[in-house]
């Protein structure tokens, strides 16, 4: 027989994740700070319009750029936010959560062996989405001494003439990293200068918490070069939902809307429904998540001081990224250790990219209650090591 | 959001959290969050520290009334004298002022049924000033104060997830 398999698929390397979750999963006991979700439920009213939406039969595929009027909530919501706008028919459409606006823009604007500029630590999916668009992947190791945020200079030393994209994905998971204005306006500066596009995924925008996020889009002449993609799974605790969104110029729009009508047809329904909830009565919702996460992000890095964790203070998303470098393990030996000595599981931080190596990333969407529990066991840990 | 605020939601919740970890929540100062927390003591903002009680999980015998009151307010005084006489009442636990189709809700906790009838005939029903009155008995409390009583929090999430 053939080999049924792809060679492009193979060379992919497994998530790191996985790997983990399956020795955590066969762990009796465990508490987990592991997960990448919030741990709120949606908030009632929008779950209620998604039920209210089935009970009038709106169950037929929409149209493949999404219903209209979650399209035009889209846009409200981004001049809002951003003072940008966006034509809610030509330059929005809804997609499978943010996950699958990544894919898609990759695969709608790069040509084989074009270079493709992604900073680590980061979200799992870019480097296999870039290799499976033919893409290059060429990684960028962001420093904790820069708080993890990306430099101007970081970029410069990067691009080549094959260089076509810059993935910027702020706030940042596993990091919690954020980018401030001046920050992103040396990235822009770049990206003019050489002519790059950027995907900015900013699914964690409504978690911040040192001011409001800014966009790279609602820099001058960024709006042109940028496909902005965001969605409702973090700030309206929605990941089930499976519902995200790109905006961006409309001709790479009409390319990537291409790609989702044959190999999705439309966003589900039911959470297009919902959301359209979520963007006009949901701002109260993520407010009160927002405090909460503060309280646990604030409570966390003040036991890592009294434990002896160091860490460096983010300001976004629900992750904390303690540094485990002085006890001389790397962060696979360390959480392995730390799950079968004290029977707490955190993800290690090479999970992200080999630059994540000496970290450990923590997730603060469970309770505080929990917290605390899972603390006691870290502390008694580290104890041990000192 | 202001401080205060914040303290507000925080302890709404939970009363029993100290000020060390108020102040760790809230990034301040113990010394603020301490003198805030007095100030809104003082201001009779903050009215007590209660703990909430499932009663019904327990062996002791409670049952509590909802009495829709009609009352004729009075000449000078409206209706804070009567709600007054009513609310004095130790087996009272709550009187508020109502728009729509009564006056007063009076909420009501005896240790039977006929303790609760006997109040409302002998004592809230006999008042010059009370025109009528409707009792309802709670049967079940689904949830109370913001919280839900019925079921526990279950966390139904994948253990580790990117």
């Amino acid at each position: 027989m053939r080999n049924p398999i792809g060679k492009k698929v193979v060379d992919i390397k497994p998530s790191g994740i996985r790997k983990f979750f399956d020795i955590v999963q066969e762990t009796e006991g465990a508490i987990s700070l592991g997960v990448g979700e919030p741990d709120f439920d949606t908030p009632w009213h929008i779950r209620d319009e998604g039920i209210y939406s089935l009970e009038k039969g709106r169950t037929f595929y929409t149209s493949n750029s999404g219903l209209k009027e979650l399209r035009q909530e889209v846009s409200n919501y981004i001049s809002r936010t951003q003072g940008v706008t966006y034509d809610p028919i030509k330059e929005i459409f809804i997609t499978v959560g943010g996950s699958e606006a990544i894919d898609l823009a990759l695969r709608a604007m790069v040509d084989e062996g074009d270079e493709v500029l992604i900073p680590q630590p980061s979200y799992v999916s870019y480097e296999p989405c870039a290799i499976l668009a033919d893409a290059v992947p060429v990684i960028i190791e962001l420093k904790e001494e820069n708080q993890f945020r990306l430099t101007a200079q970081e970029v410069l030393d990067k691009v080549t003439d094959k260089t076509k994209i810059l993935v910027l994905p702020f706030p940042n998971n596993p990091t919690g990293a954020v980018m401030e204005k001046e920050d992103l306006e040396a990235i822009a500066k770049v990206v003019i200068e050489k002519d790059l596009y950027v995907i900015s995924d900013e699914i964690y925008s409504e978690l911040t918490y040192s001011g409001k996020h800014v966009s790279i889009v609602s820099l001058p002449g960024m709006k042109e070069r940028t496909i902005l993609i965001n969605g409702f799974s973090k700030a309206y605790a929605m990941t089930g939902w499976r519902l995200g969104y790109a905006c961006g110029p409309k001709e790479i729009m009409e390319q990537m809307v291409k790609i989702h009508q044959f190999a999705i047809m439309c966003a589900p329904t039911t959470s297009q429904y919902a959301a359209v909830e979520a963007l006009k009565n949901g701002d109260d919702d993520v407010a009160m998540m927002r405090e909460q996460y503060n309280h646990r992000r604030r409570y966390l890095l003040n036991e890592f001081k009294r434990i002896g964790l160091t860490c460096f203070e983010p300001f976004g998303a629900f992750y904390v990224f303690p540094s485990i470098k002085q006890f001389g393990m790397s962060s696979d030996e360390f959480c392995t250790r730390l799950l079968k000595e004290e029977k707490l599981a955190v993800v290690p931080g090479n999970a992200f990219g080999d630059c994540g190596e000496g970290y450990i990333r923590i997730s603060y969407a469970y309770s505080l209650e929990n917290l605390k529990a899972a603390m006691e066991r870290l502390e008694s840990f580290i104890e041990r090591l000192k | 959001m202001s401080t205060r605020q914040e303290i507000l939601n925080i302890i709404e919740k939970n009363s029993r959290i100290d000020v060390h970890e108020l102040s760790v929540l809230l990034g301040a100062e113990e010394i603020v969050v301490a003198n805030e927390l007095k100030a809104m003591e003082e201001e009779g903002i903050i009215c007590g520290y209660h703990t909430m009680i499932d009663w019904s999980k327990t062996d002791i015998e409670k049952v509590n009334a909802l009495i829709e009151v009609k009352v004729t307010p009075q000449r000078g005084l409206g209706f804070d004298s009567i709600a007054e006489r009513i609310y004095k009442y130790p087996e009272v636990t709550s009187v508020y002022l109502m728009s729509g189709g009564f006056d007063l809700m009076v909420i009501l906790e005896g240790k039977t049924l006929q303790e609760v009838a006997g109040f409302v005939s002998n004592k809230l029903s006999t008042l010059d000033t009370v025109l009528s009155t409707a009792t309802h008995f709670i049967l079940k409390k689904y949830k109370d104060h913001g919280t839900i009583l019925a079921k526990k929090y279950e966390d139904t999430r994948e253990i580790i997830t990117p």
